[in-house]
């Protein structure tokens, strides 16, 4: 355990040194205040809105940060430390491979989950002081489960990110895997899914159509921050057509812990095969 | 427990169909200082990486301290007296000196005191507080012997340690090898500048497509390569008496200027030859210089390819 914790410490000093995960984060955070504050703005109005429609488009947000910030985090995390030597010298070292991925993952999970807090925290909080709509107590009803399932997407990405970083053999193969996954994921899957829907002209049954929105976590994700505002559905896309048997969080968040846990595990078995 | 600090047992080792190593079998006794030549791809990284566990061998067997680096439930315990210099290590860019010495002492649980010791000793300590990225290749290099030596390891493996040291730093190091050997550490040695570490090796072992060519101390593998040594004479001799004198016992004469010789003898005449010539009243100074680690290595890598 004490081996585990001083990988997670050092990864945690490295990653929060990482400049890249910091501008994104900034950027995060800046976008959902904004998104706060001007999220009606399509709608007409400039102001604060409805609880829920604020969430629908700060989900949208996340699925296309966070996932971006846990792949730059984590990318390169064997790969890299194969090329700058690092990772025979660790090898050489009284440590399991087992634990030195545990480590890293203790320590990026932990970045991941202060730049999801830090980005949100502060968009939650000016709602919270500012907005005139929204009440404290709705507020705490649904943001917090937004806020936790934004940094269990988070360690998401960072699973598949060691998966990416165990399975390639340079660094630069890495970026584009990690490039390849994060428009699977965010742009590639939904349309494919929307392209089907079209050509079989919606034939096929609603019930195929929600687990296949399971093979997606950023879907999930999605789906799992409309549970709670049955207005938000037709605002949500493509994920408004899941059966309400997956619409139960305690489903939803079971299925993102198994997109933590599978690709975690694969990067695992991977990497002790792995020859350095 | 064994005198050996390492065994290695008819080992074989392969990459696909690529024999790595061939049936190599090696003894060193603790407390050696050995060099492990070879050009590229002859099978040192192979060796080192199955010393360090992180290889196991096709056959035969390799042992450490009696410990089976790869399998056995003590190799854990083994890595901690253990030091390793890999080749080309540069660290992490973000981090300090001394963040990462930390990082890796944390792993070994070296003391705080011991970091900061060796952080003095490579010459570090004025940088220590400086980002990674911010050294030159020498100072990455003199953390990563930093590195190597803490807990004071029993055996350390360095591979090509003074590729970007400066002149100061490759004598400090050296030094600091000599020391370790005096304290008992069994030192391995990989590195292409031979003749820096010629004085410092008691033994070199030569490999070449995965087998071992020569193992031995330099006057063994200067005896066994039967090398001729050169002989410069200052002063002036009867060269046509000499002339006529040494065609036939394998002697060489050579006249470099108008007061100096080179002779080129078999070292079975190397005495009877200087006999003669502390004879000679016209000889003012005599200077011998014998196969050099790099003239042996050379001549049994050209073997080898023949």
């Amino acid at each position: 355990m004490r081996t585990i914790l001083i990988v997670a410490a050092k990864e945690f000093q490295d990653g929060v040194r990482n400049r890249w995960v910091a501008a994104i984060s900034i950027m995060l955070a800046l976008f959902a205040m904004g998104i706060s504050y001007f999220g009606a703005a399509a709608s007409g109005g400039v102001g604060f809105t409805s609880l829920s429609t604020t969430i629908v488009s700060l989900s949208s947000l996340a699925i296309f940060l966070i996932p971006l910030i846990a792949l730059i985090l984590a990318y390169d995390t064997i790969v890299g430390e194969e090329e700058q030597g690092t990772l025979i010298l660790l090898l050489t070292y009284p440590l399991q491979r087992s634990q030195l991925m545990a480590g890293k993952f203790v320590g990026h999970a932990g970045i991941m989950a202060l730049a999801t807090l830090l980005g949100f925290a502060s968009a939650g909080l000016m709602i919270a002081i500012f907005s005139p709509v929204v009440s404290m107590e709705e507020l705490l009803s649904a943001y917090p489960l937004f806020v936790f399932s934004s940094i269990l997407l988070g360690w998401i990405f960072i699973a598949m990110a060691y998966l990416i970083s165990a399975v390639a053999s340079e660094k630069s193969r890495a970026t584009g895997l990690a490039l390849a996954v994060w428009f699977l994921f965010v742009f590639v899957f939904d349309l494919a899914l929307l392209g089907m829907l079209v050509a079989t002209g919606g034939s096929v049954a609603d019930e195929l159509f929600s687990y296949l929105l399971l093979f997606n976590p950023t879907d999930i994700f999605r789906l799992l921050n409309l549970t709670s505002f049955e207005a938000t559905r037709v605002q949500a896309g493509l994920v408004s057509i899941a059966s309400d048997e997956l619409m139960r969080p305690v489903v939803l968040i079971i299925s993102m812990v198994f997109w933590i846990v599978i690709p975690y595990l694969l990067a695992v078995w991977r990497f002790k095969r792995r020859v350095v | 427990m064994t005198q050996d600090a390492i065994q290695l047992d008819e080992v074989t080792l392969r990459y696909g169909q690529v024999k790595a190593l061939d049936g190599i079998s090696l003894t060193i006794p603790r407390g050696e200082v050995i060099g492990l030549l070879g050009h590229n791809g002859a099978g040192k990284t192979t060796t080192i990486k199955l010393l360090l566990g992180l290889l196991s061998p096709a056959s035969g067997a390799v042992r450490v301290f009696d410990t089976d680096p790869a399998h056995s439930p003590r190799a854990h315990e083994l890595r901690r007296q253990i030091g390793y210099l890999p080749e080309n290590l540069s660290f992490y860019p973000q981090l300090s000196g001394r963040e990462t010495l930390r990082y890796f002492a944390r792993l070994k649980g070296a003391s705080q005191q011991e970091q900061n010791r060796l952080l003095q000793e490579v010459g570090l300590s004025h940088a220590a507080d400086r980002r990674v990225k911010t050294y030159s290749k020498g100072m990455r290099q003199r953390l990563g012997l930093a590195q190597a030596l803490l807990n004071q390891p029993k055996l350390l493996i360095l591979d090509e340690p003074t590729v970007g040291l400066d002149p100061v730093a490759t004598r400090d190091l050296y030094n600091r090898i000599d020391i370790l050997k005096q304290q008992g550490t069994t030192v391995i040695l990989c590195s292409h500048v031979l003749a820096g570490i010629e004085e410092h090796i008691d033994r070199a072992v030569i490999l070449a497509g995965g087998r071992i060519l020569a193992l031995g101390n330099l006057d063994e593998l200067r005896h066994a390569a039967q090398l001729p040594m050169h002989i410069r004479v200052r002063g002036s001799l009867p060269e046509e008496g000499w002339m006529s004198r040494i065609g036939e016992q394998g002697v060489s004469l050579e006249r470099i200027n108008g007061s100096q010789y080179l002779f080129t003898t078999p070292e079975s005449e190397k005495i009877p030859l200087l006999r003669t010539l502390v004879k000679e009243p016209g000889v003012k100074d005599i200077e011998i210089s014998e196969p050099s680690l790099e003239a042996i290595y050379t001549f049994f890598s050209s073997q080898w390819r023949m």
